[in-house]
């Protein structure tokens, strides 16, 4: 009989479980402290996008050369918002696809589905974690590009409330990604073999590492299927002159098809996360 | 009488064409710790698993706490703890953090010191998780287990690694526990420990229970026939008897006192064992 059996076990009246928003701060803590205590990584993860700018800006910045007509734009100023996407690309969709799919493989994963704490808290835990790593690497290199390599920051509240949505908006769907891909490798050591070539492919056809007009049409066409395009051409109205517009293949910003293209990833990947995310391993049963 | 812990009616769950659960009863009461026993893929590990609420069935009845595991909400999960075969998830984090992260998860935690301490690990509770032993770990996957007050402790496998200090130390943990209140479901691969520990135990085969009662009576075991061996000037006798305590009578009168080299021995629990997992449907 259930109802004599809820009856027998019920727990003492009075007793709440802990709030959603409760659990989801407590995860974002426990990530953190995980995330910073692996220096070597850290540091890594840090240091990537201000290195690559650095080596970028010097090579092909080398004789004073700049980008597009006169009065051009300093190479270091030209690839800094590639660096800022591509960073935040890193720190949400590789460090979750590949963090995700070990943690399964060693059943932290499955040891966590057995407590009450929701999937929902766990998701935001890793969003909001992702959001706090993200933030403090894109101030770093922001810093890097103004102290070391000379760039001017925007001084306009315009073009920070850009950078804000932006930011956000491409973190959290690089996030939601990175959850859903986590299901893609098979197991936690093929993760960053399977990772690892995706990210770099895109930076390559995205505009990280070359100047995006100068790409082949068809590069760029493919590379509009996906997110890090959009969200290095939402860096680029952020950190680039506004006369820049005009050395954008399609001469202009294009923010509506950014916002909708990444809020579309993020949705699409919400659903398809939701629906595939696994707590086991796949060879687990 | 008191509501069953766990009640199983008829189980069944399929991998393809190889029956994992073929029809399995099973009823845990109360406060009790109850051991399962069984080979490799006798189907333990995913009658346990359903249990959990990790597995979904093919058909049968199943009640945990008085809950359909498959309907199993939060307030359910705070009220079983789960301590799985195997996790190596090697964490940043302190013992201390982790356990105390965990208990953020429920409603009534117990102290996270205390839990610490009861498992052993005060010694190493600032130090983090990966640099633990195995025994180590395994006390800290245990303590994950019951820092929510469960009142039903799952325990797939607990002392697999542990020297016989570790094991002994882990024994009186899980009594007390017991002692506490709460119930137990152990899967074990050893005897000597369904022996020390269990108040019942089932032995599993094929997906089906085939022995089920206390340890001592597990297949008959006191009613079996006890070999009884002595030795005179070297040589060694041996007799099988129903009554050893009227046989060892016998020897101590012919011998006047003292049976040279006396020794009486029921079938141990892992002989019973032994012929209940190798006979039946081979």
């Amino acid at each position: 009989m259930t109802t004599t059996a809820t009856a027998v076990h019920a727990p003492t009246a009075g007793v709440r479980l802990p709030s959603l928003a409760a659990m989801s701060l407590e995860r974002t803590r426990i990530e953190l402290i995980q995330f910073f205590r692996i220096r070597d990584a850290v540091i890594f993860i840090f240091a990537y996008p201000i290195v690559m700018l650095a080596i970028f800006a010097t090579v092909f910045g080398q004789d004073g050369t700049r980008v597009g007509p006169d009065p051009g734009i300093p190479f270091a100023q030209y690839f800094l918002p590639g660096m800022v996407a591509t960073g935040v690309l890193l720190s949400s969709f590789q460090n979750l696809a590949m963090g995700i799919a070990t943690s399964r493989d060693e059943g932290g994963l499955k040891r966590l589905r057995a407590t009450p704490m929701p999937p929902t808290a766990y998701f935001l835990g890793k969003i909001g974690s992702v959001l706090v790593s993200s933030l403090v690497q894109t101030a770093l290199l922001l810093a890097s590009a103004a102290l070391l390599f000379g760039v001017d920051l925007p001084g306009d509240t315009g073009r920070w409330v850009t950078f804000g949505w932006v930011f956000l908006l491409g973190t959290a769907t690089g996030a939601i990604c990175g959850v859903a891909f986590s299901s893609v490798p098979s197991n936690g050591k093929a993760a960053s073999a399977v990772v690892t070539p995706i990210v770099l492919v895109l930076q390559f056809i995205s505009g990280v590492f070359f100047q995006y007009d100068q790409l082949p049409s068809w590069m760029q066409t493919v590379a509009s299927f996906f997110p890090l395009k959009w969200l290095a051409q939402g860096m680029r109205s952020v950190f680039l002159p506004e006369w820049a517009r005009d050395i954008e293949p399609s001469g202009s910003w294009q923010h509506g098809a950014t916002a909708v293209v990444l809020a579309a990833y993020l949705g699409v990947g919400l659903v398809v996360a939701v629906k595939t995310f696994q707590w086991r391993r796949r060879d687990d049963g | 009488m008191s509501t069953p812990a766990v009640q199983v009616r008829d189980l069944r769950k399929h991998y393809g064409p190889k029956k994992a659960v073929d029809g399995l009863d099973l009823t845990v009461e109360q406060g009790e710790i109850f051991a399962v026993l069984g080979p490799n893929g006798a189907g333990k590990t995913t009658t346990v698993e359903i249990l959990e609420g990790y597995r979904h069935r093919d058909s049968g009845e199943v009640s945990v706490l008085g809950t359909d595991p498959r309907a199993g909400d939060r307030a359910w999960r705070s009220r079983i703890g789960v301590v799985l075969q195997s996790a190596s998830d090697h964490s940043e984090l302190t013992v201390r953090e982790m356990v105390t992260n965990f208990a953020r998860y429920y409603p009534a935690p117990r102290d996270a010191e205390e839990v610490i301490a009861a498992v052993g690990l005060t010694d190493k509770a600032a130090t983090r998780t990966g640099q633990l032993s195995g025994g180590q770990r395994r006390r800290l996957d245990v303590a994950l287990g019951i820092v929510g007050r469960p009142e039903m402790l799952f325990l797939d496998e607990p002392t697999t690694g542990f020297d016989p200090e570790a094991r002994r130390s882990f024994w009186d943990l899980i009594e007390s526990l017991r002692d506490g209140g709460t119930t137990i479901l152990l899967t074990t691969h050893y005897m000597d420990e369904a022996e020390r520990l269990a108040d019942r135990c089932a032995v599993v085969r094929d997906g089906r229970i085939v022995a089920l009662d206390s340890p001592a009576s597990l297949g008959s075991r006191a009613r079996q026939q006890a070999h009884v061996r002595w030795s005179v000037d070297g040589r060694l006798y041996e007799e099988q008897t129903t009554t050893p305590s009227a046989l060892v009578a016998e020897l101590s009168s012919r011998f006047g006192g003292e049976v040279p080299g006396l020794e009486v021995q029921r079938p141990t629990l892992e002989d019973v064992y032994l012929e209940l997992v190798g006979e039946a449907g081979r």
